[in-house]
């Protein structure tokens, strides 16, 4: 999730990036006789450094005895690597943010990070959060922003006026998507954006809650190597995407487009339905505020409408390697406390738009939260999600984005990249060592 | 004779007006790209700005994230004049005693040579390599890898220049009591001057240029180039195109200033090193 | 520069104080420490360090899953891999292709201009410095602004064809262009060399050939065909040579335009071999290296030596 997560956010802090890093050396210059000084580091650009700064702002004032010195690094595959690499040679700041999940397993936390179970706010995490940022020995991270789902996100006053129901079942959602193409022929009914190779594989990963109610053994069995793409229910996200592309249901520039285009064109009812994570909801308000109010989200329909859900994904979180020691660990435990503080939370739902319930009960639902919120809501109360599978296993192929592009471009059919997926799994879970591969 | 001379008109007439359209244009959207608003810009037409935003622009990029543009130009400048002066003067070393001396060595060498001309570097055990030693990452470790990949382009220029210094000169010297240093270093090396200055500005170049060594072996936001930053770029200044524009026009300046004082060297450089090749 | 050759003047001064009480050297021991063996030490060095050892390690590390931290042996799985894997099996197909395609495009466009550039002509000094100038500008530069022009909705090449009433195609986003396109991007920085090249070439074919052949009632083409081309035959091995070791390797232009998509269909070894690395896959992606080294020396030594004996022939 994490090139997704990162580059949502770098499209909210375009604008604000100009202005709020060059400021950003700021904070540093307090530090005299009796204070202590931690590093943090977050991801490059976009809403992740703006909200450090809020955040270093807020919790210096709360706490003068504590500087906190902001450090970026790039995100991606990348940052992954440079992660892995400065926690293995003891190099990495007092505190730090990352992926929960699988990503979060890779860093062997046991080894690496400090526990944090005996934390305070521990009690307030939900249980699906605080799954993802455990191992058996102990819970490692705190929350940063909410939780989102990935899922379609639709134009309403667009379905308003097309007088459509949002759909349950694939058939419905194709069916909607044919009266659209019939009815509003300027609009395109599916945005794609392969500018931004990543998005492609929304089809396939939003598809994962619907694999689970079909087989609620899935993950697990998959874990194992028992369970592939090639075959259904796996299948089925890029076999729609591929029928999707058939049907000509794409905006026309999608080869080209981009992210940003994406929201832009369904902000601006140029498309219907944009297969997306909804934390994007942020880059909506920041660019077209007027149209937050105008977008929904439903849950990629399954074949069979009783096996739709929702594919969640837990936000990242803060942690504290084993290298931070002493008044430091201290001074970095107090940081991350502020984060999940009353305080805290009001600097998140400041500067982010929640794109999905908090996965703390200290931090309140917003009340003026979008309408999207409502929709994600109501998945939640009928128990209908399933956390996406990168929460569910520590395997993810590193190519998936490029296949699927070549799937929803009509150049590779749905079985082939299903297959060619499988294998840029099995390669992996060797590199993992794994066992059953 | 008089039509020739028509037909030459007429011809490098098209042959300008072609090159233009083919060479200059794309110079040219750089330029007006990085000149206009962000609204503007972001319409990637090809017109003249309709409001100069030159200036805007630039303190824009050089402020952006607390300045790395300029930590990059910092960076990539002392990466440049160091690689380069190691590899002038280990190169021309090589290629001094290559040429001056034959023994059953020299083919070795020449093979080598042109190995590390053709062979493709190994990137991953490059980077177990610097790792092992703990240059990984770092800046020396980068100078090191560059003048090694640099390392045959320069011996060939040196050997040979070598051969067009006279003998004799090294004899005179060597009966005046030269050592075998200060033979090379204070008479044979400033009469290299000429081949010297074209092996520094086209590596210069080069290094400067490179973008796939400081992505493999100097990863990390401390030491990042200026080829990189522009690379990352992409995705951080998203649509707002003028300044994605204006970084490369930056990076374009210090070749173009280089080509414009060392042209004849670069030609040089560029068709004798690849003759030899 | 200065201050490096000066302080290794300084230090070479000390090992002399002894050396002048000598006669000066003579006979082949003399030359011998004039010109002594150790001068080859420093680069020599750096060689073994940084690009032998490496060299030579890639061959093992081909062989095994690697994390860098932990070694697995796992014999030739990996090159299985590499072959078995459509993608990969395509970066490969699509290294020759690239290789083969930007290079004679070099030698026809470059020995074109090349003619053109040394012809009586206006403008001439003009013309080679803008011809020549891109290959001095930064590759990334370069793929990041042709991505913007050949943007299929509203690039300036589209945009100018269609106003010409020609629909172009999606250059760099259509999976049948993608790599022509990156090639000819390619070609576009890459000919003044070449034409720099044919240009040296063709300056030094004697005039008098001409005079004699037009004497004897050539035609233009006749000229070209039957003095020109053979004469400059080592400017054209040259440029082969160069624009094939490019060509083969090529990385960074393609990771600016396409950086292998759409799909995997402008993939190629160097891409992919960047692409395992990323994802981790370090025995992997050394093994793509061992494949792109194969690949190389089997097409240069053949080449080089095709070109280099026909010209000795004759």
């Amino acid at each position: 999730m994490n090139a997704r997560n990162r580059r949502a956010a770098i499209a909210v802090g375009a604008t604000v990036l100009a202005t709020s890093l060059a400021a950003c050396g700021g904070g540093g210059g307090a530090a005299d006789g009796g204070t202590v000084e931690i590093e943090f580091l977050t991801q490059d650009g976009g809403t992740s450094v703006p909200l450090a700064e809020a955040m270093i702002e807020a919790f210096q004032t709360a706490n003068p005895d504590v500087v906190v010195k902001l450090q970026t690094q790039p995100g991606g595959t990348e940052g992954d690597n440079l992660t892995k690499t400065k926690l293995s040679t003891q190099e990495m700041s007092d505190v730090f943010t990352y992926n929960s999940g699988s990503l979060l397993q890779a860093l062997n936390p046991d080894q690496t990070l400090v526990p944090l179970s005996d934390q305070p706010w521990v009690g307030d995490l939900s249980e699906d959060f605080a799954q993802v940022v455990s191992t058996p020995n102990g819970l490692y991270g705190a929350p940063v922003g909410t939780s989102r789902v990935g899922a379609v996100m639709y134009n309403r006053a667009l379905y308003e006026e097309l007088g459509l129901e949002v759909p349950t079942s694939w058939s419905e959602f194709m069916a909607n998507n044919e009266t659209i193409a019939a009815e509003a022929p300027d609009v395109a009914p599916i945005i794609q954006t392969y500018g931004d190779t990543w998005t492609s594989q929304l089809f396939v990963l939003g598809d994962f809650a619907n694999v689970q109610s079909a087989d609620p053994q899935w993950a697990a069995e998959y874990t194992a190597g028992n369970r592939s793409y090639a075959e259904e229910p796996g299948l089925a996200g890029f076999r729609h995407q591929q029928e999707a592309f058939e049907a000509d249901l794409f905006n026309e520039d999608f080869p080209s487009a981009t992210f940003e285009n994406g929201l832009r064109m369904l902000a601006e009812g140029e498309g219907a339905h944009y297969p997306m994570l909804t934390d994007s909801i942020s880059t909506i308000q920041q660019n077209n505020p007027d149209a937050v109010d105008d977008i929904g989200v439903f849950a990629l329909p399954a074949d069979d409408a009783a096996n739709t859900a929702i594919t969640v994904w837990q936000p990242n979180a803060i942690y504290i390697p084993s290298t931070t020691e002493d008044e430091k660990l201290e001074a970095a435990k107090r940081f991350v406390t502020f984060f999940n503080s009353p305080e805290g939370c009001a600097v998140q739902s400041e500067v982010l738009v929640p794109g999905g319930p908090f996965v703390t009960s200290a931090c309140p639902a917003p009340e003026d939260a979008p309408p999207i919120i409502a929709d994600i809501q109501e998945y939640f109360d009928s128990g209908a999600t399933t956390p996406a599978l990168e929460f569910l296993s520590p395997i993810k192929g590193p190519n998936l984005e490029n296949i699927t592009v070549a799937v929803g471009s009509g150049i590779t059919s749905a079985a082939d990249g299903a297959a060619q997926y499988d294998e840029d799994v099995r390669k992996q879970a060797q590199q993992l060592g794994l066992e059953g591969w | 004779m008089r039509a020739r001379r028509v037909r030459g008109v007429v011809v490098g007439a098209v042959a300008v007006l072609v090159s233009v359209v083919v060479f200059l244009v794309p110079f040219a959207f750089i330029l007006v790209t990085a000149a206009k608003t962000a609204e503007e810009a972001s319409l990637l037409s090809f017109s003249l700005p309709s409001e100069w935003a030159l200036w805007d622009n630039l303190v824009a990029v050089l402020t952006t994230r607390d300045g790395v543009v300029v930590r990059a130009f910092v960076n990539s400048t002392i990466l440049t004049v160091a690689s380069v002066a190691l590899m002038v003067v280990v190169a021309a070393m090589v290629g001094y005693v290559l040429q001056r001396r034959s023994s059953r060595w020299n083919p070795v060498v020449n093979f080598f040579v042109l190995a590390g001309l053709i062979v493709p570097p190994a990137v991953v055990p490059t980077i177990w390599v610097l790792q092992t030693i703990g240059l990984f990452k770092t800046i020396p470790g980068m100078v090191l890898i560059n003048a090694t990949f640099g390392l045959s382009f320069c011996v060939l220029l040196f050997r040979a220049f070598v051969s067009t210094v006279p003998r004799e000169l090294d004899e005179a010297a060597i009966i005046d009591g030269a050592g075998p240093m200060r033979l090379f270093f204070t008479v044979v090396l400033p009469l290299l001057k000429p081949v010297v200055i074209t092996v520094v500005v086209v590596q210069a170049v080069a290094v400067f240029n490179d973008f796939t060594g400081p992505l493999y072996f100097l990863p990390g936001d401390e030491n990042a180039t200026v080829q990189l930053t522009l690379y990352n770029f992409q995705s951080q200044v998203l649509s707002q195109w003028n300044l994605l524009f204006m970084d490369i026009l930056l990076i374009t300046l210090p070749p173009l200033v280089m080509y414009i004082f060392f042209n004849r060297q670069i030609v040089a450089g560029m068709t004798s090193g690849a003759v030899k090749g | 520069m200065a201050s490096t050759t000066t302080s290794a003047a300084r230090v070479a001064a000390l090992p002399r104080a002894t050396r002048l009480e000598e006669p000066p050297g003579h006979g082949r021991g003399g030359i011998r420490t004039m010109y002594p063996s150790w001068f080859y030490l420093p680069a020599g060095a750096l060689y073994v360090v940084f690009f032998a050892v490496p060299t030579f390690a890639s061959f093992y590390f081909a062989l095994t899953r690697w994390t860098l931290f932990d070694v697995e042996f796992i014999g030739l799985d990996n090159f299985v891999q590499f072959f078995q894997e459509p993608q990969l099996v395509q970066g490969f197909v699509n290294t020759f292709f690239y290789g083969f395609v930007t290079s004679a495009l070099k030698v026809v466009l470059g020995l074109a201009l090349g003619l053109l550039l040394t012809s009586q002509i206006i403008a001439r000094g003009y013309l080679r410095s803008v011809v020549f100038f891109p290959v001095l500008v930064s590759t990334i530069g370069i793929g990041i602004t042709f991505k913007v022009l050949l943007d299929p909705f509203g690039g300036l090449v589209n945009e100018s064809l269609a106003a010409l009433g020609i629909t172009g195609p999606g250059w760099l986003t259509d999976p049948a262009w993608a790599l022509f396109s990156v090639a000819l991007i390619d070609v576009w920085k890459g000919v003044g060399i070449a034409t720099l090249i044919y240009i040296a070439g063709l300056v030094a074919i004697p005039q008098e050939y001409y005079e004699a052949a037009r004497v004897d009632g050539a035609t233009s083409w006749q000229l070209f065909r039957r003095i020109t081309l053979p004469l400059v035959r080592p400017a054209t091995a040259t440029v082969v040579v160069l624009s094939l070791i490019g060509g083969l390797r090529s990385f960074e232009l393609i990771w600016a335009t396409t950086r292998g998509g759409p799909g995997f269909t402008s993939d190629v070894i160097a891409s992919v071999i960047y692409k395992q690395y990323q994802a981790g896959f370090y025995g992997l992606s050394t093994a793509g290296n061992v494949v792109l080294f194969v690949v190389v020396t089997a097409i240069m030594i053949p080449v080089s030596i095709l070109l280099n004996r026909k010209e000795v022939d004759r």
